[in-house]
């Protein structure tokens, strides 16, 4: 049974911020470290979300999913590519004997301001083109003037849609203002039938925080302990440092476990922290910092 | 697919090789550091090793007679005549040099105390340093805080701190005291010295007049020569109720002033209506931070029967994510219990909560084998006719009680002889400010806990004690009018 969106479990400010502080002290070296650093590679859905995209920007970002930095053995694919879905079918061509999967979003993203049958038809797309996991945005606008119902059978048609696609629910939590909105977003995300629960578009300033996601955690966590269903999650823009991204790795450990340590439950919607990993990971193999130069930046 | 991703975080340990200890301490007294005259030393150890970190001197009652003698003439000659805003001029200094020492302190703070590296860097340290600053700026303003009353110093201050938060405990003690013109006799507890120490090395490198500042060592008969000097003016103590009393008759009839500061059993309310998950991590904050060797720890757990189920579920997964072990580790959440005589208090407990019949839940994690380790534990299902609950257990040991009502929970909270600090979870404003008026007791956090800052009061009712530390109230006791 759905609970009633109106009353989400109350979320202290004050006390998420402590907590992700506390995260943030932990100190990680060696095997550890690297580990961490591998895992956080492979979670990263390479994202490509512009205007001026072309099949050739689009094409290189594909080999560069697949060829994160060869020099070094033994390093992962990114989980993801992530594009719009006009752009999946020449993602498709790239990445077809690959494991990394094409993301596509979708439902008139980044604003979500368009029709429902629209936002079926672009869902449509995305998924006939071969996209593997589509990204959608919720209504904020109906979310904020308190029509609940709304955004949540918007969910579930778009869900429906999908068919065999993971579903990610962007819940644009820069708009949303206060934490015990994204609690309540999350919820309505996670009962109308989101595979993933995803913090942000990258379009909007502040796009993924720390708080923010622990937030979004802590709702998997609960819904977890009352169904035994687990949720996925992904914070989506602004994080672009291999160290941060550790320390998400860290807050996503302690408060989910270790069942939720693989792409299959955790992404990083990011485009330059795959660089800044593989920056890091050279220098734990050869002990010093290296030129940029050396790394590929498509 | 599910992962078994395994991330035992690797061994982060603080360096420890900056740090010098010389092989033994003697007193400090009038500004230099003298042998004892009892020519006694006794040891101190790191608990999470139990190995000899250094020898100690214990004083006597001769020795007691010259630090008061010192800081007598210190005061008569020197502290009292001296323009308030150069006395500031030296607390300010002690504070800035504390803070340049900030690392070394941390680190000899863990291992003489067996508290993780965590919590004396980021909390024992920089808070003793802001409780100098915060004073210093007091010292040349009291006929400001106290308008047309005179505010005058008292004389020789004895001052006798815990074992719990030495470091931290001594600047609560010595700021205070400083910047209202007296001076100082402070004892540090005999299983936990050298940080007190430190802090005479520092007063010594701050160029303070000799005798304003005097640091001995040594067990309960020194402490007792203290405060039955005659040429005592000013008695603080933090420690045990059971001493706190035996103090309080040992100046009965004197003109000594006394500062109390005593044990706490602290009610830590959790309503339906609480934000849960923070509630649940202020629950741990409150009762394992330093191993729960707080006197304001809320070690009473109380729970709305109607979220009992998730609170406890919840508190219990929690826990199994606490690191135990070296305190020197970044990582450590919970670090060494800080003697084997408190380890031994604290299993005594365990002992009589389980014969109690109440519910007993310890983390599965293992501890250290070497050193003095007790796992985070809880007592569910306690009532409060049980022994657990009654009495101040100083350990990371958690009792937890369901209640109905707001009237139930208040009986409660305040159905115990002491009275030091409380904590209140709920998101409703209103009920915050119905408790804190109901609540006996002299500190209440409100969806927080154990937070701490030099402009704010500390101090408890009943047996919990009297007197103030902290904020402008805590000049008042170093001060008559």
């Amino acid at each position: 049974m759905n609970p009633d969106f109106k009353h989400t479990p109350a979320i202290d400010q004050v006390g998420i911020e402590e907590r992700v502080a506390r995260f943030n002290t932990r100190s990680l070296k060696k095997e550890t470290k690297l580990s961490g650093l591998l895992l956080a590679l492979n979670m990263i859905d390479l994202t490509t979300l512009e205007g001026k995209d072309t099949e050739g920007k689009v094409k290189q970002m594909c080999n560069k999913a697949m060829h994160v930095a060869d020099d070094i053995p033994g390093l992962p694919t990114v989980a993801a590519v992530c594009v719009y879905p006009n752009h999946v079918k020449t993602a498709k061509q790239v990445l077809k004997n690959s494991q990394v999967k094409i993301a596509s979003v979708a439902t008139a993203f980044p604003s979500g301001n368009s029709t429902l049958q629209i936002k079926l038809d672009d869902t449509k797309l995305a998924v006939d083109s071969g996209a593997d996991e589509v990204d959608m945005v919720i209504s904020r606008g109906e979310f904020l003037t308190g029509n609940y119902n709304f955004v949540f059978d918007e969910i579930a048609a778009i869900k429906n849609a999908c068919g065999k696609a993971r579903l990610k629910v962007i819940l644009e939590t820069g708009e949303l203002s206060t934490l015990d909105n994204v609690r309540k977003a999350s919820e309505i995300a996670i009962y109308a039938g989101a595979d993933f629960i995803k913090t942000s578009t990258g379009k909007i300033q502040p796009a993924a925080t720390m708080p923010v996601t622990l937030v979004m955690l802590e709702a998997i966590k609960d819904y977890h302990l009352k169904t035994n269903i687990m949720i996925g999650m992904k914070p989506a823009g602004g994080i672009s440092t291999a160290k941060n991204a550790l320390q998400y790795l860290v807050m996503v450990y302690e408060t989910l476990g270790p069942k939720w340590m693989t792409n299959e439950w955790f992404r990083f919607g990011a485009s330059s922290l795959a660089n800044d990993i593989v920056l890091q990971l050279g220098k734990e193999q050869k002990g010093v910092y290296y030129s940029k130069d050396y790394i590929s930046i498509d | 697919m599910e992962s078994n991703f395994n991330w035992d975080y690797a061994p982060a340990p603080e360096a420890k090789d900056h740090i010098k200890l010389k092989s033994q301490y003697d007193l400090f007294i009038n500004g230099k550091f003298v042998k004892p005259n009892s020519k006694k030393y006794f040891e101190t150890h790191n608990p999470s090793t139990e190995e000899k970190l250094a020898e100690v001197a214990q004083a006597n009652a001769k020795d007691v007679d010259l630090a008061v003698s010192a800081a007598k003439n210190a005061y008569d000659k020197t502290w009292k005549k001296m323009p308030a805003k150069e006395r500031a001029k030296y607390i300010f200094r002690i504070a800035r040099v504390m803070q340049e020492r900030a690392r070394e302190l941390a680190v000899i703070e863990t291992m003489d105390g067996g508290k993780p590296i965590r919590e004396s860097r980021d909390f024992d340290v920089p808070t003793a340093a802001n409780h100098f600053f915060y004073y210093a700026g007091w010292a040349d303003k009291l006929d400001y805080a106290f308008p047309n009353r005179n505010p005058q110093s008292l004389g020789v201050a004895a001052q006798i701190i815990p074992w719990n938060f030495p470091l931290l405990m001594a600047a609560w003690k010595i700021a205070p005291a400083l910047a209202t013109g007296n001076t100082v006799v402070l004892k540090p507890a005999e299983s936990t010295p050298l940080t007190a120490l430190k802090l005479a090395e520092i007063i010594q490198e701050c160029d303070l007049p000799p005798g304003v500042v005097n640091i001995i060592t040594g067990f309960g008969d020194t402490g007792a020569a203290m405060v039955n000097h005659p040429n005592v003016s000013k008695v603080a103590f933090t420690g045990s109720t059971d001493v706190g009393k035996i103090i309080q008759k040992a100046i009965a009839g004197t003109n000594k002033k006394a500062t109390l500061e005593l044990g706490g059993k602290a009610a830590n309310i959790v309503f339906d209506d609480a934000p849960i998950n923070q509630a649940v991590e202020g629950i741990v904050n409150g009762i394992f931070f330093n191993q729960g060797h707080v006197c304001c720890a809320g070690s009473r757990l109380f729970v709305q029967e109607n979220v009992a189920d998730e609170v406890i579920q919840k508190l219990k997964a929690r826990m199994q994510t606490l690191i135990v072990g070296d305190p020197l580790d970044k990582n450590t959440d919970i670090g060494a219990i800080n003697s084997k005589e408190q380890l031994d208090k604290i299993t005594k407990y365990l002992e009589i909560g389980a014969k109690e019949g109440l519910e007993l839940f310890q983390t599965s994690n293992a501890i250290p084998k070497k050193g003095f380790f007790c796992k985070p534990t809880l007592f569910i299902g306690a009532a409060q006719s049980n022994r657990v609950v009654q009495e101040e257990i100083f350990g990371p040991v958690l009792t937890i009680q369901t209640f109905r009502t707001i009237e139930e929970v208040i009986e409660k909270a305040n159905n115990i002889p002491y009275g030091l600090s409380a904590g209140v979870w709920t998101d409703k404003g209103s009920k915050i400010f119905n408790l804190t008026t109901k609540l006996r007791a002299g500190v209440i956090w409100a969806n927080t806990y154990n937070k701490f800052d030099p402009t704010s009061p500390f101090g408890g009712y009943k047996e919990s004690g009297f007197g103030r530390e902290g904020g402008l109230h805590g000049l008042m006791p170093y001060l008559k009018f």
